[in-house]
């Protein structure tokens, strides 16, 4: 009884995500037979123990991915499908690396203040889609795509008109020397730096965690997400919660290309990583929105994309592959935590209907004393 | 909440297959070129140089620029006993995943390494100060910083001469006086395939309508879009255009589609490799030409200047006049007006002719 207890408890949490990723092991081990390679060279590839510079990538850009998912999962908790994290984090850091890159403000005051813009202006773009949809009733998943394809454009179109010359593209003029702000060396002078804003993941981690879990706010957001009806009968506002989730999903989305930023990449221009904000919604699912789960997941990201690097030099595999194991994970934790949770349910009906049964004298007796 | 993570789920997963879609697409008409190339390196067992070749977003299969790079190590793997190991650029990598790549091949002990597109251009400039023992090359590159390093060579193409040749092609053959332009990314390099092709359509009918469209505007996703492609040269084709050029890599095979849907008469013009020799067989009929972009000359130049000890280093540039760039008459489209094309070609190594760079 106990230990069905425990088992049923440490289900969800344990056994999904290990169900999932035995699914995704499965699965990519199949398509990599088919695409004629040998498996065991992708695993011995893909499990070899990552060097200096490899850790330094995998942990930079975790802290990206975690807060490209962490912005996802803000609207996610509340159930609104905000996809445009793409666009919002776009449109953010070309808007930070462009006042960083005028200089404004002298030394690190400069990295404040871009940091602040580039939050400010995810916000504003994610906060349109808030807006249409509590004024216009426009769903914001539409409403979400048509802004990532709107800043995407807007962006190169600033980019080619009023960018600088460089090299066979344009760019955002360079951030002066006195605001980067580079990070620490752990490993070899050549490995890399971890980047020292990559910290902005883990403060907004917590900071997101007591919000949602600790806070009125957080309470309001998450009893919208799960009843709405019982949440507007509870007295809270359903609309204004919409537009600041979304404005705070925005803001984090704002955040994401920071570390990047000021850790070495300098400008906005042809190298920007794109695609981050839907890597963070597929590790929004993986995590299950929980900023901790979102951890492991982030990790396990940009550990799957740093070891498929060598996947060509060593195995013959194109390192796309991984991102069929990535899409495999997501997919299979969806399935597999509905699967635990049927299960689980059908088991405390069980012991429910087992206690009901042992006990039905109590029953009568009240029928009696009324 | 459940019902949120369904859609998400679903979601991504179709975008994810789709981008797989879209891949296996592209594939599909260069089986012969990608299966006898997946041995080519391993099989290589010269004692030439030790080649790496790190392609960009598309890969090799893309019958374009990639397969252009593979021509010419190919020949380096016939002709001078190259080795090689090969990387791949995935849709959306971080910029490290490049560094990371090309010191992966350096600590691998390859002489020369070469990426392929200006993409690597950054990636190359931190990595090369690191190796000097060691040259690099960079198709299309640049050095982004006024250090200059000597060990790095900047292979670069006069697109715009090569590119006007089709435009007189286009404009010739049209019967609407009305052709298409469709570029991967709106950013200088594919304006200045652009601006070429523009100017040699107008060299040829000043009245001539040329619809320019772009698949991104800054995303590099552009040359890996076969569907963004077809989309774009069939608005182009309802438009009124029966003549569309395409500067879009990967995503070109879309337009090749496109060219076959919108019937007989419409024709497209390819881009970077000879893609008639690599496109299937009912896109062959549509494939008027293709400006050759000769990645592979330069590819082989960069490996041979290795092999014989004296490395190319600092700007290149593959102009007409070293047939850097031209055009291709695969299919026999173009024969009854090649003295024509070749008459401006001779107009632009001369000098009489000077084709703009920018549109």
């Amino acid at each position: 009884m106990i230990l069905s207890g425990f088992l049923r408890k440490a289900a969800q949490p344990v056994l999904a995500p290990l169900i999932a990723v035995i699914a995704a092991v499965l699965v990519t081990s199949v398509v990599v037979t088919i695409a004629g390679a040998s498996v065991s060279d992708f695993w011995s590839v893909m499990t070899t123990a990552p060097k200096g510079r490899n850790w330094v990538n995998i942990i930079n850009q975790s802290s990206m991915i975690f807060l490209a998912a962490l912005a996802a999962a803000i609207g996610f908790r509340m159930n609104l499908f905000n996809i445009g994290v793409e666009g919002q984090y776009t449109i953010a850091s070309y808007a930070a690396a462009l006042v960083a890159g005028y200089a404004f403000f002298p030394g690190k005051l400069n990295v404040v203040v871009a940091v602040l813009v580039a939050m400010v202006v995810g916000a504003l773009w994610a906060g349109i889609a808030g807006l249409l949809k509590v004024t216009r009733g426009v769903s914001e998943v539409i409403s979400t795509i048509m802004l990532n394809a709107i800043a995407g454009t807007l962006v190169g179109y600033l980019l080619s008109n009023h960018g600088e010359q460089y090299g066979q593209g344009r760019r955002t003029t360079p951030i002066p020397d006195s605001s980067q702000f580079t990070g620490w060396t752990f490993f070899g002078e050549h490995d890399g730096a971890v980047w020292s804003l990559a910290l902005i993941a883990v403060v907004a981690g917590f900071g997101i965690s007591f919000l949602i879990n600790r806070t009125r706010f957080g309470f309001d957001l998450r009893a919208t997400g799960q009843n709405e009806e019982a949440a507007v009968a509870s007295g809270v506002q359903v609309k204004r919660m919409v537009v600041i989730s979304m404005l705070l999903s925005g803001g984090i989305a704002g955040l994401i290309w920071m570390p990047a930023l000021f850790g070495g990449a300098d400008y906005y221009g042809p190298p920007f990583q794109h695609q981050l904000g839907f890597t963070g919604i597929a590790v929004a699912l993986l995590g299950r929105n929980r900023p901790l789960g979102i951890f492991f997941g982030a990790v396990l990201f940009a550990w799957l994309s740093e070891q498929a690097n060598p996947l060509g030099l060593v195995a013959g595999i194109s390192p796309s592959i991984v991102q069929i194991t990535q899409g495999v994970v997501v997919l299979a934790v969806v399935i597999a935590y509905e699967v635990v949770r049927r299960w689980s349910t059908a088991q405390e009906q069980r012991t429910l209907r087992a206690v009901l049964d042992s006990t039905p004298p109590q029953h009568e007796q009240k029928e009696v004393t009324a | 909440m459940r019902r949120v993570s369904k859609i998400a789920a679903v979601a991504c997963i179709a975008s994810l297959a789709l981008t797989g879609c879209g891949k296996n697409d592209d594939t599909k008409g260069s089986d012969k070129t990608s299966t006898s190339s997946a041995d080519l390196c391993k099989d290589a067992s010269g004692d030439g140089p030790k080649v790496g070749l790190a392609y960009d977003v598309g890969g090799r299969g893309d019958q374009s620029f990639n397969d252009s790079a593979y021509a010419g190590l190919k020949k380096a793997v016939d002709e001078l006993g190259a080795t090689c190991t090969e990387g791949e650029a995935t849709d959306g990598e971080a910029e490290s995943a490049r560094e990371t790549r090309l010191r992966d091949m350096a600590d691998a002990g390859m002489n020369p390494i070469i990426g392929v597109g200006f993409a690597y251009s950054e990636a190359v400039n931190a990595v090369a100060p690191d190796y000097t023992d060691i040259n690099f090359g960079v198709i299309d590159g640049f050095d982004p910083d006024a250090d200059a390093n000597d060990n790095v060579a900047y292979l670069g193409f006069a697109e715009n001469e090569g590119s006007f040749l089709v435009g007189v092609a286009a404009a010739m053959k049209t019967q609407s006086d009305h052709i298409g332009f469709v570029g991967g990314v709106h950013n200088d390099l594919i304006k200045k395939f652009e601006a070429g092709y523009v100017a040699g359509a107008e060299a040829v009918n000043p009245d001539i309508t040329v619809d320019v469209k772009y698949i991104e505007e800054s995303d590099l996703a552009g040359f890996g879009d076969p569907a963004g492609g077809k989309e774009a040269a069939t608005a182009e084709f309802d438009n009124g255009a029966d003549v569309v050029y395409h500067a879009s890599g990967a995503s070109g095979s879309g337009v090749f589609e496109a060219a076959v849907d919108a019937g007989d008469g419409h024709w497209a013009i390819g881009v970077d490799s000879d893609q008639y020799l690599t496109a299937p067989a009912e896109q062959q009929s549509h494939i008027l030409t293709s400006m050759l972009k000769r990645v592979d000359v330069a590819t082989f130049d960069m490996i041979q200047s290795i092999a014989d000890g004296k490395p190319l280093v600092s700007y290149q540039t593959y102009d007409l006049k070293v047939d850097g760039v031209g055009y291709s008459t695969s299919g026999g489209f173009v024969d009854d007006i090649k003295s024509d094309i070749d008459g401006y070609a001779d107009k632009i190594k001369s000098g009489e002719i000077k084709v703009p760079t920018a549109p």
